[in-house]
C-alpha cells in the first residue's frame, strides 16, 4: 500500500546573513496511514523545518514530497490550498482567534471553506463534545488555561476532516498532567477517525506515550528511524541514546 | 460686558463663522486621517516585503515626506503644480492631498511596525488551515495590528487636526484665518479681542480633539479584554 506520507530526499537550506544554513539534510522516510509519527530531536535539530515541508509552509530546497501519492510541488496554489485543508496542524502556542469564542474559533476554517453557519456551528458543537469541552462553548480564549487552548485548538482542526495533523511542538507549553491528557486526546482522535499524526517533540516521554513509530533528527540529519520499542530497546546511535539518557536523568 | 473683548464673539455671526472654519479643518483632518489609514495599511504590508526594489522606493518615500515640513510640501502641490503642469486644485483638495501623503508615510511605518511585531506562527498557523495570504492578512493579522495600532493612530489624527492650520497659508479659510479675519475687522472698535477670539479657538480644538481621544480608550480597552 501507498503510504500517506512519502519524503523523498529533501533538503532545505536558508539563506542566513552570515552564509548559507542547511536545517535539513537530505532525508527521507515514509509514514503509513493510520500511524502515531514521532520526530524527535534536540532544538536545532531542523524538525520543525522538516514538518513544515510536510503542508508546504516551507518548500525544501530539494527532492519531493508525496501525501497520498500526490507530489506538493506539483500542485498550484489552489490545489494547495485545498491539499493544507487535509493537512490540519496545531502548535505550541494555540493560535486562536482572540477576538471569537470557542465555537465560533471552530466554526472559522469551515466558514472559509464555505460551509452554511447552521451546520459549520452544529459541526462545532459536536467536535466540542469530542475534545470535552462543551461547557466552554461560550468562553473566550482569554479565559481557558493552557490546555484547553489546545483542546480548542484541535476540535478547530479538526473541523475541516484532515487525513493528517501534524503537531508542533504541541504539548511543550504544557505542565506533565496537561500533556498527557492532550496526549490521550490525540490517541483517541487517531483510533475513532483513523487520522494519521506526525508529532514533533524534544521530549522522549511524548514520542514512549503514544508513537508507533519515531525518527531521530540531528543536526538536520535523520540518524535513526524504526518502531518506538526498537528504539527504547536497543538504540543504535550514540544520539538516540543521549535523548533516551536525557529523559530519564 | 461691554468693555470685555469677549462680545465680539456675539457680534453678527461670529462665532458661526468660526465653527464653519472648524467644520472646515476637521473635514480636511478626516478625509485625510481615513485615507492615510486605509493606504497606510497598504504601504505597511508593502515594506514588510522582502524585495530590495520595494523596500528601496518605501524607504525613499518615507524619509522624503518625514524630512519635508508639511508647509513646503503644500506649497509644492498648491502653487507648484499649477506652475509647472497647469493643474489648477483648489487649497483644500491641495491640503487633502498634502495631509494623505504625510498620514499614508507617518501611518505605513507604525502598520510596519506592528506587523513585524506579529510572530511567525500566526502566519503559518493561517496558512495551515488552506487561507489564501490575503485572507491571514484580513482575518487574523490585520485584527491583531489594530489593536496596537488604535493609540498611535489617534495620536496621529490629532497631530494632524493641529497641523491644518497651516492651510491658510495657501488661502483655506479654516478656523484660524476666521479667527484673525474676525480680530481684524474689530481691531479698533475692539482692541482686545486677540484673546477672547484665541482663547475660543483652544477650546474649539480642544473639544475637536478631546472626543477622539476618549474614542480611543474605549477602544483600546474593548479590544484588549476580548
Amino acid at each position: 500500500m501507498e503510504p500517506i506520507i512519502r519524503v523523498e530526499n529533501i533538503s532545505k537550506t536558508f539563506q542566513a546573513n552570515n552564509g548559507q544554513v542547511e536545517a535539513v539534510k537530505n532525508i527521507s522516510f515514509s509514514i503509513e496511514k493510520g500511524d502515531i509519527f514521532g520526530i524527535i530531536g534536540l532544538s536545532g535539530a531542523g524538525k520543525s523545518t522538516l514538518v513544515r515541508c510536510l503542508n508546504l509552509l516551507e518548500k525544501q530546497s530539494e527532492g519531493n514530497i508525496y501525501i497520498d501519492g500526490k507530489n506538493l510541488m506539483k500542485l498550484s496554489s489552489k490545489e494547495l490550498r485545498k491539499q493544507r485543508q487535509d493537512i490540519g496542524m496545531i502548535f505550541q502556542h494555540f493560535n486562536l482567534l482572540m477576538q471569537r469564542n470557542v465555537v465560533d474559533n471552530i466554526c472559522f476554517p469551515l466558514e472559509i471553506a464555505g460551509v452554511g453557519r447552521k451546520q459549520a456551528k452544529k459541526r462545532a458543537l459536536e467536535l466540542l463534545e469530542t475534545v470535552g469541552l462543551t461547557e466552554k462553548a461560550r468562553a473566550y480564549p482569554a479565559q481557558l488555561s493552557g490546555g484547553q487552548k489546545q483542546r480548542v485548538a484541535i476540535a478547530r482542526v479538526l473541523a475541516n476532516n484532515p487525513k493528517i495533523l501534524l503537531c508542533d511542538e504541541a504539548t511543550s507549553a504544557l505542565d506533565p498532567q496537561t500533556t498527557k491528557s492532550i496526549l490521550n486526546l490525540l490517541k483517541e482522535i487517531n483510533q475513532k477517525y483513523g487520522i494519521t499524526i506526525v508529532v514533533i517533540t524534544h521530549e522522549m516521554a511524548v514520542v514512549r506515550e503514544i508513537c508507533s513509530k519515531v525518527a531521530v533528527l540531528d543536526h538536520g540529519r535523520l540518524v535513526e528511524e524504526g518502531t518506538v520499542e526498537a528504539l527504547f530497546g536497543a538504540p543504535k546511535t550514540e544520539e538516540a541514546k543521549q535523548l533516551i539518557l536525557n529523559t530519564y536523568a | 460686558m461691554q468693555n470685555l473683548g469677549i462680545r465680539v464673539l456675539f457680534m453678527g455671526n461670529n462665532f458661526a463663522r468660526l465653527l464653519g472654519g472648524l467644520w472646515i479643518t476637521i473635514r480636511i483632518s478626516l478625509i485625510a486621517v481615513a485615507l492615510s489609514i486605509v493606504f497606510g495599511i497598504l504601504l505597511g504590508m508593502l515594506m514588510t516585503v522582502k524585495n530590495p526594489i520595494t523596500k528601496a522606493l518605501t524607504k525613499i518615500y518615507l524619509e522624503f515626506i518625514r524630512i519635508m515640513p508639511q508647509l513646503v510640501l503644500l506649497f509644492l502641490v498648491f502653487f507648484g503644480l499649477t506652475k509647472s503642469f497647469g493643474i489648477n486644485l483648489s487649497g483644500e483638495v491641495s491640503a487633502v492631498i498634502v495631509f494623505t501623503l504625510w498620514g499614508t508615510a507617518e501611518m505605513g511605518d507604525l502598520v510596519r511596525g506592528a506587523l513585524i511585531s506579529i510572530p511567525k506562527h500566526q502566519y503559518e498557523s493561517g496558512a495551515a488551515i488552506g487561507l489564501t495570504k490575503w485572507q491571514v492578512y484580513c482575518y487574523i493579522i490585520i485584527p491583531q495590528i489594530l489593536a496596537r495600532l488604535v493609540p498611535l493612530a489617534i495620536n496621529l489624527t490629532t497631530r494632524m487636526i493641529k497641523t491644518t492650520s497651516l492651510v491658510a497659508l495657501i488661502g483655506v479659510v479654516e478656523v484660524l484665518k476666521v479667527a484673525q479675519q474676525i480680530i481684524e475687522a474689530n481691531r479698533y472698535t475692539v482692541p482686545d479681542s486677540a484673546l477672547w477670539i484665541y482663547g475660543t479657538i483652544f477650546f474649539l480644538y480642544f473639544f475637536a480633539c478631546w472626543p477622539i481621544s476618549l474614542v480611543a480608550k474605549r477602544l483600546e480597552k474593548k479590544w484588549k479584554t476580548a
